[in-house]
């Protein structure tokens, strides 16, 4: 049997078009218990590549023959040797190329939905991570929201789309990802905003992104305009674009809400956080489609591989949204939180300039899942 | 820190650490310790879950600068041998009684972690550095299951020393602090 080798770009077209697939995971129990890769209708086999050294016999049994099987490990070496294993004993396989590396730094590019005059709207979706991107095209010119740091993707997407990139704005100091909003910047002689009060500590210069803050693409009126809303960080900030998104940073996600705690002010934050969710999110239009910069879970993509919902669904459906007595609510986002995410703080030097890590560094830093919310 | 054998897997990227340092442990004689150095960050992981797997003890991995050093010693599962030596003390009491911790695992092991003030001599050396030890005072062998200490107190016995006691349960149950030398 030959043995195929697949992209992550491959493995993503299967969880957004909800394929079945049989995952032999050889990394270790730990590793696959933090992370994996999600789908839908996925199954999965987890036996760390060291317990197959001497063959491949004990699993076989375990392994279908009626779907495809894919093999996956950190960074490729031992899904290939595992995948040839199986090949040997007859098995139809295909591994992952690039391991979870990969697929941590996959970029799905979806198109949200069109905009004024003839703009667009993309949403970046890195599944293995959660982290999501956004992009408004119009009439050649081109902002960003929460870039993540493959650079490349976003101005490759913007040459085939014919657009100069302007405007690259973080909606506030991230804690998860490194952020790929300066260098974009940098490298396209575009602005780079960040909310101030993120700001205080970073060793580079930037244009303060406050409330009010408001700028068009293209000739024709496009506008991407700034609403302060604290609580994640004491920046953060949301955007409504062209009057029907609101990109919500890491305030508002699909099925959970921000976490006070990762800048380390969970309990001065928490006021912050309670009056964006319950008072200033809800003088806007209920029509409003929330795009937040995560997901957590699978279960938060629509059929069509994006991540969106009505502002006024969610003011029903999130349970986030739905605690009424104030006491419950500090409870529950300073109580409940989950793990922070992997190397949390070195990622935050990494976005204030402080610290220049090497790109295996970075990846290293990135390396699990993003854990921004609470639910 | 000492080793028997070195592995050099360095540059190697996953699964060759593992599967070279299998290879390596295969020529091992029981309690014998392996040294890996390897270049790949996720052998640490992978080399003490697999360790673990096949029941050979992980010591320990030293980072300096790039480079891992993973400490591994041979361990064979033969059945469980039966402790010889009577006079035996529970691992609970030793640190508030006055006399000598003699730790007689391997100087790797001990420099992993070992209990505050405890004298290191490994069980190979104990013959000839009997001078160090004092007849008087007592003396708590332990290891890190029992194994070895019972052998090195029967020795010592045989050498004319009474106040000695091998503690049981060894190192692997003990949950107090560990004084580290690395």
């Amino acid at each position: 049997m030959s043995i195929q080798k697949w992209s992550a770009s491959q493995v993503a077209k299967k969880v957004i078009h909800n394929e079945e697939l049989f995952i032999l995971d050889v990394r270790n129990a730990d590793a696959f218990e933090d992370w994996k890769i999600d789908g839908h209708r996925f199954e999965y086999l987890n036996i760390p590549y060291f317990e197959l050294l001497d063959g491949i016999d004990n699993i076989l049994p375990n392994i279908p023959t009626d779907k495809e099987v894919l093999v996956v490990c950190a960074k490729e070496g031992s899904s290939l040797m595992v995948a040839e294993m199986l090949a040997e004993a007859g098995i139809e396989v295909a591994y992952l190329a690039g391991g979870m590396k990969s697929w941590s730094e996959y970029l799905e590019p979806v198109k949200i939905g069109d905009l004024t005059g003839g703009g667009e709207l993309y949403q970046f979706v890195r599944l293995g991570k959660g982290c999501l991107s956004y992009m408004v095209l119009s009439e050649g010119e081109a902002a960003i929201i929460d870039a993540v740091r493959f650079t490349d993707m976003f101005i490759t997407f913007a040459e085939h789309k014919n657009v100069q990139i302007k405007h690259v704005f973080d909606t506030h100091l991230h804690a998860d990802h490194i952020s790929g909003g300066r260098h974009i910047a940098e490298m396209t002689g575009a602005t780079y905003y960040l909310p101030p009060k993120d700001a205080e500590e970073v060793v580079f210069h930037y244009t303060p992104l406050v409330d009010g803050t408001t700028v068009q693409i293209g000739a024709s009126k496009i506008d991407v305009g700034a609403i302060y809303s604290p609580g994640h960080t004491i920046g953060s900030t949301s955007f409504v674009v062209d009057g029907k998104y609101l990109l919500t940073g890491d305030i508002l996600f699909i099925d959970s809400i921000g976490r006070p705690d990762l800048a380390g002010l969970a309990d001065d934050w928490v006021g912050d956080l309670r009056d964006t969710l319950y008072k200033r999110y809800r003088e806007l239009s209920d029509e409003l489609i929330v795009l937040p910069a995560h997901f957590m879970i699978i279960d938060e993509l629509n059929e069509d591989g994006t991540v969106a919902k009505r502002l006024g669904d969610l003011f029903v459906q999130n349970h986030g949204l739905n605690i009424q007595d104030e006491e419950e609510f500090r409870r529950v986002v300073t109580d409940e939180l989950p793990p922070q995410p992997n190397a949390y703080q070195e990622i935050r030097q990494v976005n204030m300039g402080k610290i220049t890590p090497g790109l295996d560094e970075q990846t290293e830093m990135e390396i699990g899942p993003n854990r921004c919310a609470v639910r | 820190m000492k080793a028997d054998f070195q592995l050099d897997a360095k540059g190697l990227s996953c699964p060759m650490p593992i599967v070279k340092t299998k290879k390596a442990m295969a020529d091992l004689v029981d309690g014998q310790i392996l040294e890996v150095a390897a270049t790949d960050k996720g052998s640490k992981a992978d080399i003490a879950a697999w360790a673990e797997t096949v029941g050979h003890q992980y010591i320990g991995t030293l980072e300096d600068d790039c480079v891992l050093k993973h400490y591994i010693r041979k361990c064979t599962n033969d059945q469980i041998e039966e402790m010889m030596f009577d006079q035996t003390i529970d691992l609970e009491q030793i640190t508030s009684r006055k006399g000598l911790i003699l730790d007689v695992r391997e100087e790797t092991e001990f420099a992993f972690g070992h209990i505050a003030g405890a004298k290191s001599i490994p069980m190979g050396e104990l013959e000839t550095r009997l001078s160090e030890l004092d007849k008087e005072q007592e003396i708590y062998v332990i290891c890190r299951t029992g194994k070895r200490s019972d052998m090195a107190a029967q020795k010592l016995a045989s050498h004319g020393f009474t106040k000695v006691f091998n503690v049981l349960p060894g190192m692997t149950s003990w949950s107090g602090d560990l004084t580290k030398n690395i």
